[in-house]
């Protein structure tokens, strides 16, 4: 018996006295997490409907592969075979390991599928059903030390989504100018990703938090406090930015399959 | 307006103990604590609890208020519902004395395995100089009242008694990070043995600590996150590792 069960503690046999609906959050963070997976990975593997008219999916930004649709590429460049040991591979398969790997090691999202996916603890002083806990000390959890290196290719990404969201100004016939729902989509999708990798705290360290000396380095300072802002609003950053991407993807699919029209404003 | 109140309060000692029934009057704007002394006062004289200022800056009252680790002192009585049973227990992470008390001395033997500031060799008294911006982050840590609520709801050792000899805690991990962010603090270490003798990996940022903290100390995004990031430049950051490797280079 160990934890709160373990010989010195008061007895007591319940788990937890908490009387409020503390499961309620971590059942909604699963819920919504495990349909975003489901989701994503249909998508990944889907390897269609992601291009329609200079709309790109943000699922398969950059598309790198030889299977990728000529108007999806970045000028022409497919560096990626499109088979791997006589597997189609989807070009979403070849990239996705950056986004997910960013929002796997973020700091936020550790707490969230924790506490919803592991029970780690559930919620707070309730106890969780493990033995043995070891933390983020051996494999595969130390791994979550790369955080910073995704970090730093989502940043990469960034810029290719910020570049189709520009892309998105074209209409049909290619000319410049043209605004669209979907141009709206992409924007929004793109900024939001924007807020949620620089309020990042691994951004917030990198500009200015590894310091000792703040006043030896005053912009280093003024950076730090700008990303200390948007620190405090990470976690909607994580969820909205989330949303955005999904949301985004399900529209270029809807217009690809031609269920829905993308409407032009101007 | 007074009004009775259903309490239940867990009394024992580290051999047995239960819950115990009682009812109580509370007034208008009263806190935990008071009902709790209430109590002691006219129906159970052996009551054992901890306490001291009952203006939460002490943080001596810390114990577990319908299972939520709370200051009694700082916990309305308004804030439950009329009908609602009060149910307070002693904290569930260190051995219980008596009653409500608890053993909290593990804190005080992590508090001496950590290194104390260090300041440069030629500093002599009255000659230490900082600027505000550098000792800004350091001052939020020193608000912590060492209520232990943070150590007490942190889970690693919560529910796994093993760990305590390898992890230091959220406490103790603001008072690391107040030392490493120091300005004039020049010992090296801390990052690696905040990493290697304190335990800061197994920390798995759930952010409890911080959700119950009563001085809002915001634990873990200004202070463990922050080591986390340190220790990862030390440990687990090629690239620097390398720059470090090419100015070591250089400079020999």
């Amino acid at each position: 018996m160990s934890g709160v069960f373990s010989p010195t503690r008061a007895k007591i046999k319940e788990r937890t006295l908490r009387t409020d609906k503390w499961w309620l959050q971590p059942a909604i963070t699963f819920g919504v997490l495990f349909s975003f997976v489901i989701y994503a990975t249909f998508r990944a593997f889907e390897g269609a409907n992601y291009y329609k008219d200079h709309l790109i999916s943000p699922f398969y930004s950059p598309c790198l592969s030889e299977a990728c649709v000529p108007e999806a590429t970045i000028f022409g460049w497919t560096p990626v075979s499109a088979e791997i040991f006589n597997f189609a591979l989807s070009p979403a398969l070849i990239i996705l390991i950056f986004p997910l790997g960013f929002r796997m090691t973020c700091y936020y999202y550790r707490k969230a599928y924790y506490r919803a996916f592991w029970l780690s603890p559930p919620a707070c002083a309730v106890a969780e059903p493990h033995e043995k806990y070891t933390g983020e000390t051996r494999a595969p959890l130390i791994l979550q030390n790369a955080h910073r290196w995704f970090f730093y290719a989502g940043l990469v990404f960034n810029v290719f989504l910020t570049y189709d969201a520009i892309l998105s100004f074209k209409n049909i016939e290619g000319q410049w100018g043209h605004m669209s729902v979907g141009s709206l989509v992409l924007v929004v999708s793109s900024t939001l990703l924007w807020f949620y990798s620089l309020s990042c705290h691994t951004c917030r360290h990198t500009v200015g938090g590894r310091l000792k000396h703040f006043s030896k380095h005053p912009i280093r300072y003024k950076l730090w406090t700008w990303v200390s802002v948007l620190n405090h609003s990470h976690q909607q950053f994580a969820w909205y930015s989330l949303a955005g991407v999904a949301f985004a993807d399900i529209y270029v699919r809807q217009v690809a399959t031609g269920a829905w029209t993308n409407f032009y404003f101007f | 307006m007074a009004r009775k109140i259903n309490l239940r309060i867990w009394r024992g000692d580290a051999t047995d103990g239960g819950l115990q029934d009682v009812q109580v009057e509370a007034n208008e704007g009263e806190v935990v604590l008071d009902v709790i002394h209430r109590v002691q006062a006219t129906q159970m004289g052996d009551l054992a609890v901890r306490w001291n200022c009952k203006a939460g800056k002490c943080g001596s009252c810390s114990m577990e208020i319908n299972g939520k680790p709370r200051l009694a002192c700082m916990t309305q009585v308004a804030a439950y519902g009329e009908d609602e049973t009060i149910t307070v227990t002693p904290l569930r992470a260190f051995p219980v004395i008596k009653d409500l008390v608890t053993d909290v001395s593990f804190n005080y033997k992590k508090a001496m395995e950590i290194p104390a500031y260090e300041p440069p060799k030629d500093l002599k008294p009255g000659e230490a100089r900082m600027e505000q911006v550098d000792v800004e982050r350091s001052q939020e840590f020193r608000k912590c009242i060492e209520c232990f609520l943070c150590q007490n709801t942190c889970h690693v050792i919560r529910d796994h008694e093993e760990n305590k000899k390898s992890f230091a805690g959220p406490r103790f991990f603001i008072r690391i990070a107040e030392l490493d962010m120091h300005p004039l603090d020049i010992l090296k270490n801390r990052k690696r043995t905040a990493q290697e003798e304190h335990g800061l990996g197994m920390c798995n940022i759930t952010k409890c600590c911080t959700e119950v903290c009563p001085e809002h100390i915001k634990i873990t995004d200004n202070a463990i996150i922050p080591m986390k990031e340190r220790v990862v430049d030390i440990k687990y950051d090629p690239a620097r590792m390398f720059a470090g490797l090419l100015k070591r280079e250089k400079r020999s």
